[in-house]
């Protein structure tokens, strides 16, 4: 388990690779630059800047001496906000983003899970009628149309919680955004859990557990939880990378301190280092969070033994 | 000889979107303690779901009627956490493919030994213990070893071990095996049938093997119970029936039967298919398929009835069946 860890952990730096190579180019791509505003710059100012920024250097050298400082752990400077690093930025605003997202996860996977089994057992009774019923309307509703929608009954019309904004340490503050965020990932995960987990409940196996008497909750616990988690947990590495971008824009409607503000006006801005930065560390998050999911799946399936 | 297992007018339906299918109907048959009762029928002739609704494990649409007494009390009907206190411990079920009987996420301990905890009350180490003890009986080498297993780490016929193991645990009155030879080998078959005769012999468990292979009812039964469109039709000792079969569908399955001391080019089948449970034949089940069939069979069912000699069968026709006729 340990080498097939560390491999893993090895393979990582070429995908890692891949993936800044691609950005740093896609981002180029697009057309205009950071220093293009309304008001244009005098061109000896434009050009002194791009000098500063090594814009004037040709791409590809532009691309190594990128890759070359980030290999040192120096994510550039900030193109914009010119008084701050990336890293700097970063460190401002992602320790919020992240709190944000991993709590919808960890909330979301719960509800889910449980909302899932829930619902295959009483399959086509009442409960799993309501529980399919909301787990589609979780599904379906985009995030920032959820997001106003909960903002003016529960923030406006009904008032229970604030409707935007952040105080430090004020959990009301996070409730209509977390539940946003937690929507739709709880109704994916209850939608896979509740398949899977009819599947397991038909099986044979299920069926020799309850020729042997063991009783309802000891087969769900023992026999059938396990088993109905693998695909639910093959959709986790993926499933947080869609709420860690969804709390971007979440955190934009809701007016909060992460970093999903600056990197919407950094990409709005071509903030070419701040957007960089943020995928980066977004991309390995999304590695690290793939490779537990693997591990985990050895844990679930003995069949799985990694060497 | 003491009947542990008394069935009276048993039925099973199963409801569809539009309809009802009567997977078996007025079933009656005992089973005397220590007895290996076989019984024999076509796929579809309802001989599995029979025994599946005795021990409570119809699939949802299922619903069972008459009654299974088990001494003194029925479990048809039973509510489920009741009959849990007597699945696994007095009567006991082995399935046909031991490949996916088991649970794959489980060590063979834990899925043997929780048995023992939930009946027998033991704590978790003293039911390992007797878990493996009891693999050893099963004929598993290296009990220890293989009790340390995932299923997917052991043969066919490991597994099938694994099965019988658990089902024996408990030391159950009734053993039901569903076809349980039908997924392995065959000489593999040959060594789990010696082990059912021995362990039921040692522990006094009633067998009740659910099969289409006569093999292996010569082999091992005492009675037989031959199946036939959701129906019963002939009931007898396993000698009287093979060497004097009497209903012409018993005469047909053993005819179809290879034998290897039997010179021929092809095998004898039964002409036609098995009938649909949805839509069977008026009057006898079998007539469309039975060379012996004449007018009254086409209108009347024929009852099962006794025919003396502890032997039953539902046919009209007494006369001499040679077997020419039937092909």
């Amino acid at each position: 388990m340990f080498g097939y860890v560390t491999r893993r952990v090895l393979s990582a730096i070429p995908i890692a690779l891949i993936a800044v190579t691609a950005c740093f180019f896609i981002l180029r791509l697009a057309p205009g630059g950071p220093f293009d505003g309304e008001r244009a710059l005098p061109p000896t100012t434009l050009a002194n800047l791009r000098a500063h920024y090594n814009l004037d250097l040709p791409l590809i050298q532009q691309y190594f001496i990128y890759v070359g400082r980030l290999l040192q752990g120096d994510f550039g400077p900030s193109m914009v906000y010119n008084d701050f690093t990336v890293a700097e930025m970063l460190w401002i605003g992602l320790p919020f983003t992240l709190m944000l997202g991993f709590s919808a996860f960890v909330i979301g996977t719960i509800v889910g899970l449980v909302a899932g089994a829930l619902s295959a057992v009483n399959q086509n009774k009442w409960p799993d009628y309501v529980l399919v019923l909301l787990v589609m309307v979780g599904l379906v509703v985009p995030n920032f149309l959820m997001a106003a929608i909960m903002q003016l009954v529960f923030g406006v019309y009904l008032d229970w919680f604030p409707a935007g904004g952040w105080q430090a340490g004020s959990i009301p503050h996070l409730v209509l955004p977390i539940t946003v965020l937690v929507l739709p990932h709880a109704g994916r995960t209850a939608r896979l859990m509740r398949g899977s987990m009819i599947e397991v409940l038909g099986t044979n196996y299920v069926r020799t557990a309850r020729s042997k008497g063991l009783g309802t909750r000891l087969i769900l616990a023992r026999h059938a939880i396990k088993p109905a988690l693998l695909p639910v947990v093959s959709y986790l590495g993926p499933g947080l990378s869609y709420l860690l971008t969804g709390s971007l824009v979440v955190e934009q409607v809701f007016a909060l301190p992460g970093i999903g503000k600056y990197f919407i006006s950094a990409a709005l801005n071509r903030d070419y280092g701040l957007v960089l930065g943020t995928t980066i560390l977004y991309m390995f998050i999304i590695l690290a969070v793939n490779l537990i999911v693997d591990v985990l799946y050895a844990w679930l399936d003995p069949k799985v033994r990694y060497r | 000889m003491k009947q542990v297992l008394k069935v009276e007018d048993m039925s099973v339906t199963f409801e569809l979107h539009q309809s009802e299918v009567h997977a078996v109907r007025d079933m009656s048959f005992s089973l005397s303690e220590g007895e290996t009762l076989a019984v024999v029928g076509e796929s579809g002739s309802g001989k599995s779901q029979a025994f599946l609704a005795i021990m409570g494990l119809l699939a949802k649409n299922g619903r069972a009627g008459g009654r299974a007494m088990m001494g003194d009390i029925n479990l048809i009907g039973m509510a489920p956490s009741q009959l849990d206190t007597h699945r696994g411990k007095d009567i006991a079920m082995i399935f046909q493919d031991p490949m996916t009987s088991l649970n794959p996420t489980l060590k063979v301990k834990t899925q043997l030994s929780e048995v023992l905890v939930k009946h027998r009350g033991f704590d978790q180490q003293k039911a390992v213990m007797t878990s493996i003890e009891m693999l050893e009986r099963v004929g598993i080498p290296e009990p220890v070893k293989r009790a340390n297993a995932y299923p997917h780490e052991l043969s066919g016929g490991m597994r099938q071990r694994v099965m019988i193991a658990m089902a024996l645990l408990c030391q159950p009155k009734i053993l039901i095996a569903d076809e349980p030879t039908t997924a392995l080998d065959v000489t593999v078959q040959a060594q789990m049938l010696d082990l059912f005769k021995t362990l039921t012999q040692d522990f006094g468990t009633s067998l009740v093997l659910i099969t289409h292979d006569l093999g292996v009812v010569a082999g091992v039964a005492d009675r037989m119970m031959v199946m036939y469109g959701g129906r019963a039709v002939e009931k007898g000792s396993v000698d009287d029936l093979f060497y004097d079969p009497r209903h012409p569908y018993t005469l047909g399955l053993l005819h179809s039967t290879p034998h290897i001391a039997k010179r021929a080019e092809r095998l004898d089948p039964i002409q036609g298919l098995p009938p649909s449970l949805e839509h069977l034949p008026k009057g006898c089940s079998f007539n469309p398929r039975c060379a012996f069939a004449f007018d009254r069979c086409l209108v009347e069912r024929p009852p099962l009835a006794d025919t003396g000699n502890g032997r039953e069968k539902a046919c009209h026709y007494e006369g001499p069946m040679a077997y020419g006729k039937v092909a």
